[in-house]
């Protein structure tokens, strides 16, 4: 009983490092930015915490005919659903909530994911948002499968869906080595569903922002941090499946976890200017002709590779 | 005393937001209550220690009823929210039937004198599921695999409103290296064939 | 919690599940509600699992139940898209016939 008390205790922790982890990740993203426009870092720097602030102000406004219930619902669950997805990743040995099925937890957060953007498009009653609801689902119907069958290749390779397995079973090798199409595809995925970089249709600058067209206030606020920190979580969520969890010279392992989440989250806010916005309809055949068979072949070969070695490499 | 609680709490969600499906008058409320009615279940099958089995539910009811609402709006094309109308039928009847089935189940639940517990949960009831999946009862798998295949392509075949010979004429030979003409499509791939 | 608790929500939710397939008119209402249905056997299959017969292959079964399902779902947006095509139409008194 005791050690499930300190556990809540340490479980209040966690949103609030999570949303300290998003603030600097769009305060990284605004730097890129104000850069790319020629103004200086520190502008960009304090942008975030600005946009908070004028938010945090602004009144909000709902159109006539909104169901400000279920658009309320997945404006504030995308954070939930980020916090959920943090609770089962190991920092060191130490985990929130050791699930001996985290990998299938992580997966079923993420499709929640689906539900809480769709709501969030059609609670605003208007046309854009709606737009963008139906964008994600369909981005979503591509990359879900793809994304499934990478979160398999880490679970063949340790032999267990238990985060904390999975992460033991890279002593010796890195998953990341071994398994770079999962781990691709997985980045990718985590790009995606948090509608960011070249899968941002849902939130697209072509549909007037799409979901978030509507949102103003505190109610988009919480949608731009969810979306950040749902990020951050996708990306806290590479290292004990790739990168091999707190393995690391030095410092204590949950500082190693944070370091390796916080590179990844460099990653995706730098990649996000590299690759330029795929239209949903065109990633489905991308999803479905190319990247399934590559995930599939890559599973295969981490089996043989588990059963030729008797274990993880 | 706090895994009954949670028992109760569950159960209610899940019989309360079931109800709630035919009581709302909004498609997505509808659908999304059947979704909350689902994670109440999975929580309560966690709870009884199927925990792999539990949150797949969880994972696909939710991915299903997202999906779910699309198809209702596609094929209400309006907004049920914005113009209520009952589309029910034979309410009282249905109403009868359904309170005598929960009757005749209930009853069956208290009063059937069910047998004594045969062998406790295995300590890794994931794994053992596994394992029986890969061995004794394979036949299971093989079974529902070439069944769900088929439903792939049944399903596809009914809703699919254009087959090959749309795509690429009568004679099929519309498109490919050397024809010169694309097929045609309403949507391009992204592989560009 | 016992096995008659987990019994009786299955059978409430079984029975909500029945009245919706039977008096709704939309088929994909009546979807909802065969689904409700499915979901309370589902619950009872756990339920008698885990209180009768907790063996490692008992599972199985419920893995049946949710291809059940998916195959239904499946199924049941096929022929109502089939249905919605042909009579632009979404009801079942609409699909008196499955000829299209």
């Amino acid at each position: 009983m005791d050690s499930t008390v300190t556990g809540a205790l340490w479980a209040l922790i966690l949103p609030f490092g999570l949303a300290v982890a998003a603030l600097l990740a769009a305060a990284g993203n605004a730097v890129l930015d104000s850069r790319a426009r020629g103004l200086s870092a520190t502008a960009g720097m304090v942008a975030p915490v600005r946009e908070t602030a004028r938010l945090l102000r602004q009144q909000r406004r709902t159109l006539p005919g909104a169901d400000s219930l279920l658009w309320r619902i997945g404006g504030a669950g995308l954070a939930v659903a980020a916090v959920l997805k943090v609770l089962v990743i190991p920092f060191g040995n130490f985990t929130f909530a050791d699930l001996p099925t985290g990998l299938v937890w992580f997966n079923a957060m993420d499709v929640l994911l689906w539900a809480l953007w769709w709501l969030l498009g059609w609670g605003a009653n208007s046309g854009w948002s709606l737009v963008g609801g139906y964008r994600f689902l369909a981005q979503a119907l591509s990359y879900e499968l793809p994304l499934m069958f990478a979160l398999t290749a880490p679970a063949v390779g340790a032999g267990s869906l238990r985060l904390l397995d999975i992460q033991d079973a890279q002593d010796g090798l890195w998953f990341v080595v071994w398994m770079p199409a999962a781990f691709l595809v997985y980045a990718a995925s985590v790009v995606a569903f948090s509608s960011w970089g070249p899968f941002q249709t849902a939130t697209g600058r072509d549909a007037a922002g799409g979901v978030i067209a509507e949102l103003s206030g505190v109610d988009r606020l919480l949608v731009l941090a969810g979306r950040y920190m749902v990020l951050v979580a996708g990306a806290a969520f590479a290292v004990p499946l790739f990168f091999g969890g707190g393995s690391g010279p030095w410092l204590p392992g949950s500082v190693w976890v944070i370091v390796k989440s916080l590179a990844l989250v460099a990653v995706f806010i730098t990649a996000r200017r590299l690759f330029p916005t795929l239209r949903p309809e065109r990633l489905a055949e991308i999803a479905l002709v190319l990247v399934m068979p590559l995930v599939l072949i890559q599973v295969a070969v981490a089996a043989v590779i588990v059963v030729v070695n008797g274990g993880a490499l | 005393m706090i895994p009954a609680i949670l028992f109760w709490f569950f159960s209610v969600v899940a019989v309360a937001s079931g109800a709630a499906v035919f009581i709302v008058n909004s498609m997505a409320r509808a659908s999304y209550a059947l979704a909350v009615s689902f994670i109440a279940v999975g929580a309560i099958i966690v709870q009884l220690h199927l925990d792999y089995i539990g949150v797949i539910t969880i994972l696909m009811m939710v991915m299903e009823m997202a999906i779910m609402a699309v198809f209702m709006v596609m094929y209400m094309g309006m907004n049920p929210a914005l113009m209520p109308m009952d589309m029910t039928h034979h309410k009282h009847r249905s109403a009868i039937i359904a309170v005598a089935v929960f009757v005749i189940l209930a009853g069956g639940a208290l009063f059937i004198p069910w047998p004594a517990r045969i062998g406790v949960p295995p300590g890794d009831v994931t794994a053992s599921l596994g394992q029986a999946l890969m061995g004794s009862k394979m036949l299971v798998m093989l079974t529902i695999s070439p069944a769900l295949f088929a439903t792939i392509v049944a399903a596809l075949v009914l809703a699919n409103p254009r087959g090959r010979y749309d795509r690429l004429g009568d004679s099929l030979t519309r498109g490919g290296a050397d024809k010169g003409t694309a097929p045609e499509d309403p949507i391009r791939g992204g592989l560009g064939r | 919690m016992t096995l008659q608790l987990v019994l009786l929500i299955a059978a409430a939710l079984f029975a909500v599940g029945l009245y919706g397939a039977l008096s709704q008119q939309v088929v994909v209402m009546v979807m909802m509600g065969i689904e409700l249905m499915i979901n309370g056997v589902f619950l009872a299959g756990g339920g008698l699992w885990f209180y009768l017969a907790p063996t490692p292959d008992g599972q199985t079964l419920l893995l049946v139940i949710l291809a059940a399902m998916t195959v239904e779902m499946a199924m049941g947006f096929a022929a109502a898209t089939v249905v919605h095509r042909s009579r632009n139409s979404d009801m079942t008194d609409a699909a008196t016939e499955l000829h299209g």
